[in-house]
């Protein structure tokens, strides 16, 4: 039996498609990402599967249970951490943790294995009000009263949305810890570097995902030719890229630019950009990324 | 020409220092990146540089004009953008510009026209009369910034205008930013993603209400003996006291 299984599932708000008959297995104790921009469906997804939305179509089953028949099994075993923060903000952190336990009709003291290496960060902050608390520890404090009735499959909804890149990288430790406990996580994030932490994700875009896979197979599927290019005038680098037949499309990539090539030589491309002005040219052959295949994917379907 | 300066700009809550004496200039035309962590002081010295909130202590001047003394002046030479704040919904693209330009004070007679060369220069021309509550995601961001510069402010703040936006349309703000830069509009970004730290022409890095670097991507990349923006923040960063 999958954690979570789900069969061509629709959903419509008015004449929007929000999600356009999605289908996907997530497996016992995997961290499963779902991966795309703001308004692709991903929060639809996760209240369907939490059972607080219902599909207008299609088939759903968390831990075995319906999400329609059986929903009040299902929030009995599950976490679900919404994107939006939604604990009590004028209760005090111990209170909120206090709150989500006795709901699940449990202690803080009997679960407190699991949420012990996040809360002792919080701990020292626990009769302050939940709303006095920075964004970091918000989401700390959020995520222990997600766990706090050891759920089976816990709901990650954009949990590193809005969070600096330290502590996006502590909470993903986190996730591994959980995952060893045997917990699994769908988890969902705007942030493509992300993707390679999740043991298999899909991409989705305006209501259909693009791919599922594991990261590296999803990369290894990539074929276009790839190049990193480089020089002193970045911004008109860009221009220049894009003005040239044989590459296909030129987009910023931190330091660098990516293009995408067709029928062109390394020093073909480089005597096109020195005659054009540019010095300190620098081009090499790179491998795809999970953003370039998540652009060119997209540029495929749109 | 300098379009903000700070000297030992200061603010505290009670006990707190959310933001430390912090030091710097910001040229005309600049794109300036504003990174550190979540509570590092960021919002803080954002908000009294748009003339929002009062600093404790030290001099701040923004477009020209002193934080302390003249705010109201500061918020009308600005512009400002953020992600959660963005544009009516329930009113079309052209409405939106209109309001905008009003309360910035643009002549009546002068919108039109500019909301017409504005929608052709996007593109958007099409889209004059649509609500914009219909428009994709990408779209709405593009045209956020556009009514942010609309009454061609000297600087625009922008919050983490990126977030939760496709890579594709990411990529495409950025250029809408170049632009902006290349007109001489100064901007202001903060920003999560790293790669976009890159992009900006000087970055400085905020850590428990100090400023603890302050240089090109290339120089602080080269100072700190690394290969990327990450790496950089990582560094400076985890030498957080604050730790949560």
């Amino acid at each position: 039996m999958n954690a979570i299984s789900v069969q061509d599932i629709k959903r419509n708000y008015g004449k929007v498609e929000a999600l356009k008959g999605l289908s996907f297995e997530v497996e016992k104790g995997e961290i499963f990402g779902i991966i795309g921009p703001d308004g692709a469906g991903k929060t639809t997804l996760f209240r369907i599967l939490t059972t607080l939305l219902l599909a207008d179509s299609g088939t759903a089953s968390v831990d075995g249970s319906d999400v329609v028949k059986d929903y009040k099994e299902i929030r009995k075993k599950v976490g679900y951490m919404p994107g939006r923060f939604s604990l009590y903000q004028d209760l005090s952190v111990e209170e909120n943790l206090n709150v989500f336990a006795s709901i699940f009709n449990t202690t803080i003291e009997e679960n407190y294995h699991l949420i012990k290496d996040i809360y002792q960060q919080i701990e020292p902050f626990k009769k302050r009000r939940a709303g006095a608390l920075s964004g970091g520890m918000k989401q700390k404090l959020a995520l222990c009263c997600t766990l706090i009735h050891e759920p089976v499959v816990l709901f990650l909804d954009e949990p590193t949305t809005g969070v600096d890149p330290v502590s996006r990288k502590e909470l993903w430790a986190m996730l591994k810890k959980l995952k060893k406990e045997g917990i699994t996580i769908l988890v969902s994030t705007p942030y493509m570097d992300e993707a390679s932490l999740c043991d298999r994700i899909a991409l989705i875009q305006d209501g259909a995902f693009m791919k599922i896979d594991t990261p590296e197979s999803i990369v290894a599927a990539y074929k276009q030719v790839l190049w990193s290019v480089k020089s002193a005038e970045m911004s008109k680098l860009l221009n220049d890229l894009r003005g040239h037949t044989e590459i296909k499309s030129s987009f910023a990539f931190g330091e660098t630019h990516h293009v995408t090539i067709g029928n062109l030589k390394k020093e073909q491309l480089e005597m096109y950009l020195k005659d054009k002005g540019h010095t300190d040219v620098w081009i090499e052959p790179i491998k795809a990324g999970i953003e370039d295949c998540f652009m060119e994917l997209s540029s495929a379907t749109s | 020409m300098k379009v903000i300066e700070t000297q030992n700009l200061t603010k505290r809550f009670g006990n707190f220092t959310a933001v430390d004496a912090i030091s710097f200039d910001v040229e005309q035309g600049e794109i300036f990146g504003f990174l550190g962590a979540n509570g590092a002081g960021k919002t803080t010295a954002m908000r009294m540089l748009c003339g929002l909130s009062k600093p404790t202590s030290g001099f701040g001047q923004v477009a020209g004009f002193d934080i302390t003394k003249n705010p109201e002046k500061i918020k009308k030479n600005i512009g400002y953008m953020s992600q959660k704040f963005a544009l009516y919904e329930d009113m079309k693209v052209w409405e939106n510009l209109r309001l905008f330009g009003g309360i910035y004070g643009i002549p009546d007679k002068e919108i039109n026209p500019r909301i017409d060369q504005l929608l052709e220069m996007l593109g958007f021309e099409k889209e004059k009369n649509t609500m914009v509550r219909d428009l994709p995601l990408g779209w709405k961001q593009k045209l956020s910034f556009s009514t942010a510069i609309f009454h061609e402010p000297k600087i625009v703040f922008l919050d983490e205008p990126t977030g939760g936006v496709d890579p594709a349309a990411r990529r495409q703000f950025w250029e809408l930013i170049y632009d902006a830069a290349d007109r001489g509009i100064t901007v202001f970004v903060t920003t999560h993603y790293m790669d976009e730290a890159e992009y900006c022409d000087r970055v400085s890095i905020m850590v428990d209400g100090r400023i603890d670097a302050l240089d090109s991507p290339t120089k602080l990349k080269a100072k700190f003996k690394v290969q990327t923006m990450d790496e950089v923040f990582f560094q400076l960063a985890r030498g957080s006291k604050a730790k949560e």
